[in-house]
């Protein structure tokens, strides 16, 4: 499975939100998206997944336009995990996360008990299996994006998209959904993922050892090796502030700022 | 309160045939069971048999229908919307057939013509609502489907106001006041008929597409993204909630919170998977309104038009329900 964009421009009707996006990510590969707020990295991401029509360009999910495929396919394909959020009646996390198996799922039926397997097995990868029988609504934003994360793996999709995955979550919540993304993509053969995600930590890139589109104006600046584009200079110029880019004794990177002002 | 599920719809299918029974056998006419039972096989007296079969059994019928329509409406239009607060009356299909009834009533057409107005009425409201809305580009559906329901069921209920202004104030206006009241006073047996397969025709589809609309209810883009055409579904949604609403309304006239606190009661025992929700809904729905028109007809010595009861218990019970703490809102 691969994901590809094609000099694609995003936007909403008249209004051009990007342009002259090219971008792939295969399974077994992470590609972290890193821009200010405002670069249209949401705007993108709902491009890439169907949900917003292409201005121009093209989306190719294994070569096959986008446009061409039905929302069936396109979820057997592309799993999407959006920013934790409230859904408005209580469902339990079971329900939500069977929810992943839906495309899999005939129109006029309900998922069965392998498809309920497969949930509690997504569940169990992220360490909250204790959540399955816990109304939705009464969970930490942290454990709500672990629940729409364990969705996605239900999806069973070769592709991942994730809007912020770690945006609510705690300290330790954070590496263990870091460390959950680099086993997925690293998973053998055709049961590795392949993982687009935004994120506005360049350290999470680093740490993954990603690959990295680093988005400003609605066009992507430099795009490759976290090591290789992830320099002071170029996140200086891309954030507008100064940002210094160290090595730490153990030989990790980290990036660095003053207070800004 | 989600276990036992199936215990809980055994427990609602024993208790509404109790209420059936109960509705049978009270009124002006006292029955006792034996004598209901013997009716009901053909051997009862002349008057019980008129009474049984041509004024409570057809009443009965109507209660059950517009209940469960009603009450499935509600459930299906709040996933769809995202909101528990929604009712069916949201698209305007109650202001659509409010005004056809009325606009037949004016015309002096016969009772059918009335509820086919009214039918007519409550289905051309929405379906102009969908259109307005699926007309307007680039904003989100379902907020726009909102604004337009709220600015056609206001056209319709100033259409409405002019027929009333304009109609007869001794033979029509009356009739009006009545219809717009909701009332199943004057059900025959021939009514039931055209209003069955039009209910039965609108609540399949929502039976069968209780987990996509589970899915429906995580909004459009997320729901997409789990591989729901959403655009069909919620048409498909509306349609089927519509025809058997818009049905029942022609049928028994304005009913309204009957939608509204029926499906909070029915999250309340089965929680919100809507392939559970559906079926307790229609179980209560057609209780709860069968309960109240028992008590309609029986409460005093004249009837009590139903749809004020229907308001009147139903009002104060949601504010109870609110009082209640936040697990109604979700």
């Amino acid at each position: 499975m691969r994901l590809e964009a094609e000099s694609l421009a995003t936007g909403y009707g008249r209004l051009q939100v990007g342009s002259g996006i090219s971008l792939g990510v295969g399974q077994g590969e992470i590609l972290c998206l890193l821009g200010p707020n405002g670069c249209g990295k949401t705007t993108l991401f709902r491009t890439l997944l169907g949900l917003l029509p292409a201005l121009s360009g093209k989306v190719r999910l294994d070569g096959d336009d986008l446009t061409s495929l039905s929302r069936n396919t396109i979820a057997r394909r592309i799993a999407y995990v959006p920013q934790a959020h409230m859904t408005a009646f209580p469902f339990m996390v079971s329900d939500i996360v069977l929810m992943g198996r839906t495309a899999a799922t005939g129109l006029f039926s309900r998922p069965g008990s392998k498809d309920r397997e497969m949930a509690m097995v997504a569940l169990e990868r992220l360490g909250i299996a204790d959540l399955a029988g816990r109304d939705y609504t009464t969970l930490s934003g942290g454990q709500r994006q672990l629940v729409l994360i364990a969705r996605a793996l239900a999806q069973q999709a070769g592709i991942i998209v994730m809007d912020e995955p770690t945006a609510s979550l705690d300290f330790a919540n954070q590496s263990m959904v870091l460390a959950e993304i680099a086993k997925l993509a690293r998973q053998q053969g055709k049961h590795a993922s392949g993982i687009l995600l935004s994120t506005h930590d360049p350290d999470q890139a680093f740490l993954l050892d990603a690959n990295v589109a680093l988005m400003a104006g609605g066009g992507i600046a430099a795009g490759g090796r976290a090591a290789e584009i992830l320099t002071g200079e170029a996140l200086s110029r891309v954030y507008g502030i100064p940002i210094i880019v160290e090595k730490t004794p153990s030989g990790r990177s980290v990036c660095s700022t003053g207070l800004a002002g | 309160m989600r276990s036992g599920f199936s215990f809980k719809v055994l427990f609602l299918c024993i208790l509404l045939v109790l209420l059936c029974v109960l509705a049978l056998a009270i009124g002006p006419l006292r029955l006792s069971a034996g004598e209901i039972l013997a009716t009901l096989r053909g051997d009862g007296s002349d008057q019980a048999a008129t009474v049984v079969w041509q004024i409570r059994l057809p009443r009965i019928a109507a209660a059950l229908m517009a209940g469960a329509a009603l009450a499935a409406a509600g459930a299906a239009y709040q996933a769809l919307f995202r909101n528990p607060l929604v009712s069916p009356d949201i698209l305007g299909v109650s202001a659509g057939a409010g005004l056809g009834a009325v606009l037949g009533i004016f015309l002096s057409l016969p009772v059918f013509g009335i509820q086919l107005l009214a039918f007519a009425g409550g289905m051309a409201a929405v379906a102009l609502v969908w259109l307005v809305a699926s007309a307007v580009r680039n904003a989100d559906h379902t907020l726009v489907l909102v604004l337009t329901g709220v600015v056609v069921g206001a056209l319709a209920g100033a259409m409405t106001s002019l027929l009333k202004v304009l109609a007869d104030p001794y033979d029509q206006l009356p009739a009006i006041t009545f219809w717009l009241l909701g009332s199943l006073a004057s059900v025959t047996p021939e009514d039931i008929w055209p209003v069955l397969p039009a209910v039965l025709i609108g609540l399949v589809p929502l039976v069968l597409l209780g987990w996509r609309i589970n899915v429906l209810s995580m909004g459009d883009d997320e729901a997409r993204a789990l591989g729901v055409e959403t655009g069909r579904l919620r048409l498909a949604v509306i349609a089927s909630a519509t025809l058997a609403t818009a049905a029942v309304t022609a049928l028994a006239g304005v009913l309204g919170w009957v939608g509204l606190v029926i499906p909070h009661i029915a999250r309340m025992l089965v929680g919100p998977d809507f392939t559970r929700l559906l079926p307790v809904s229609l179980l209560l729905g057609a209780g709860y309104l069968l309960a109240v028109d028992t008590l309609a007809r029986t409460i005093s010595g004249t009837e009590v038009p139903l749809g004020i009861l229907t308001a009147m218990v139903g009002a104060p019970f949601f504010i109870w329900l609110l009082a209640r703490g936040r697990r109604v809102w979700t």
